[in-house]
């Protein structure tokens, strides 16, 4: 998808009006385009350009990149450092912030600082507790939690102030997502948390991964009865999963993930499993586009990103259209690899 | 007591119901706690509600009482905090995350809402953040406080 107002790769676009930031994700969501998103798998490195070739396999395929924050509470390279990176180049990134390792005082300052550098979505987040990752021994911060965090970068944003009511001379203009979960109990109260987001200043949400469709539409009438349909852009997580072995383990041991017995068989029962798991969340995009309410889908694809593309191309979602990347305007190539 | 805590939660409706007297009667007395002196009080009233909120629901003390709009389930019982909801970490058998010996607050704050009467509607408005510095003082007294002055203020205008 192209601009008329296509800027300079790494400036913002123009705000157009209804819009709250200068950014491409935005702009697909808002025009109505079923969008892709992805996530990038920080590294665990200093060198700049491991960012860039973990990014380069996404190119023309998405539509924006999250940037996580210390996922499952493991240490990477920082969210905001990695878009900071990227938003020089011009891609279309999605920062996140979790609460688990910052107060309110060192969040402020990142949202005014990731907007500097050309962030337009941030994803607000609780978090994962530090129990799960590499540094059990940290101290979980939890100043805040997502909500008080989607009302605090709101009020950054639309009324030009911090928490303590000190003015902000240029207010950062960002999108606010957050997260969703569907597949979690409390299942009746999962649409009702959602509606709660958007009343707190969630402009999209991406869930969790979607394994189980019906659990999924269950969900969805209920937030369409809420009337939420219309006022938060909902994109559903998706990933390819690897084996039968690797999806029993993913539903025991990472919390917050629902695997029905059903995907589980299936995958037990292919020939050549990894195969079938990147067909299953091809499927599951194709059926994902029919659903009214869902405006694109999040796929995850953690250790294995190089099947995203893929997946993307054979489920035909993308409907011929090319997401903004660098090289897609210039024949040059921007940037050769070392 | 984590079994205390959870029979609290079962008895969210006659909870609800004792504790709307009792805050009726704390602003009511709020010119009488205005003549002694807040400052005063602060200390050995901090004490009594920490040890019967902590007897009866774990109560962290957080100074900012929620237990209304949280089906009297006290969230600062959560680890990570939470004032608005369960995040997306619960176990499918309802337990937490972090602590998975014990049951989510916010699954059991979800079934205690739906037993009061103004609690289903609480629960769904959303909580600001917490304001760190009241960390150990009295819920009841800056209740008393805040809506003994709107009284106040209201009968003034009359």
């Amino acid at each position: 998808m192209k601009f008329e107002d296509e800027p300079v790769p790494g400036y913002p676009l123009p705000i157009l009006p209804g819009h709250s930031s200068p950014g491409r994700l935005e702009r697909v969501l808002r025009s109505g385009t079923f969008a892709v998103t992805t996530e990038l798998d920080p590294p665990d490195s200093a060198d700049p350009e491991d960012v860039f070739s973990r990014t380069r396999i996404f190119d023309g395929y998405v539509d924006a990149i999250n940037a996580t924050d210390g996922s499952g509470a493991n240490c990477h390279m920082s969210s905001m450092a990695v878009c900071s990176l990227l938003a020089r180049k011009g891609y279309a990134i999605v920062m996140q912030i979790s609460c688990r390792d910052k107060n309110r005082i060192a969040i402020q300052g990142d949202i005014l600082g990731g907007a500097a550098m050309g962030v337009a979505n941030i994803l607000c987040l609780t978090g994962d507790g530090v129990q799960s990752g590499d540094h059990p021994q940290a101290k979980p911060v939890f100043d805040l939690d997502c909500m008080s965090l989607l009302e605090l970068a709101r009020n950054m944003r639309d009324n030009h102030q911090f928490q303590s009511g000190r003015k902000i001379t240029f207010a950062p203009r960002v999108f606010l997502g957050a997260a969703a979960n569907p597949f979690a109990l409390p299942f009746e109260w999962r649409a009702d948390r959602l509606a709660k987001k958007v009343a707190a200043g969630a402009q999209f949400v991406q869930t969790q991964y979607c394994y189980d469709v019906p659990r999924l539409r269950t969900y969805l009438n209920r937030v369409e009865d809420l009337g939420l349909f219309g006022k938060v852009f909902i994109l559903v997580g998706v990933g390819p999963l690897r084996s039968a072995k690797a999806a029993e383990w993913m539903r025991t041991n990472v919390p917050g993930i629902h695997i029905p017995d059903a995907v589980i068989k299936r995958m037990a029962g292919a020939e050549k499993p990894a195969l079938e798991g990147r067909q299953i969340c091809v499927e599951l995009i194709q059926e994902l586009r029919e659903f009214k309410g869902v405006s694109g889908v999040h796929v995850m694809a953690y250790r294995q990103e190089e099947t995203v593309a893929e997946i993307i191309q054979k489920s035909g979602v993308l409907g011929g259209r090319e997401p903004w990347h660098p090289t897609r305007d210039t024949p040059v190539q921007f940037e050769k690899e070392t | 007591m984590y079994a205390v805590r959870r029979w609290s939660v079962r008895h969210a409706r006659a909870m609800e119901r004792f504790y709307n007297g009792f805050e009726w009667l704390l602003v009511t007395l709020h010119p009488l706690w205005k003549r002694v002196g807040y400052e005063r009080l602060e200390k050995p009233v901090a004490l009594v509600e920490q040890l019967s909120k902590g007897f009866l629901f774990d109560c962290k003390m957080c100074g900012q009482c929620a237990l209304s709009s949280t089906g009297m389930s006290c969230s600062m019982n959560c680890p990570k905090n939470l004032r608005n909801g369960p995040c997306g970490g619960v176990r499918a058998n309802g337990n937490c995350e972090v602590d998975p010996e014990m049951r989510c607050v916010w699954v059991e704050a979800f079934e205690g809402s739906e037993r009061m009467a103004e609690g289903a509607k609480a629960i769904r408005v959303v909580q600001i953040a917490v304001d760190r510095r009241l960390q150990g003082k009295s819920s009841w007294l800056k209740v008393a406080r805040e809506k003994g002055a709107a009284v106040e203020a209201a009968l003034e205008k009359l």
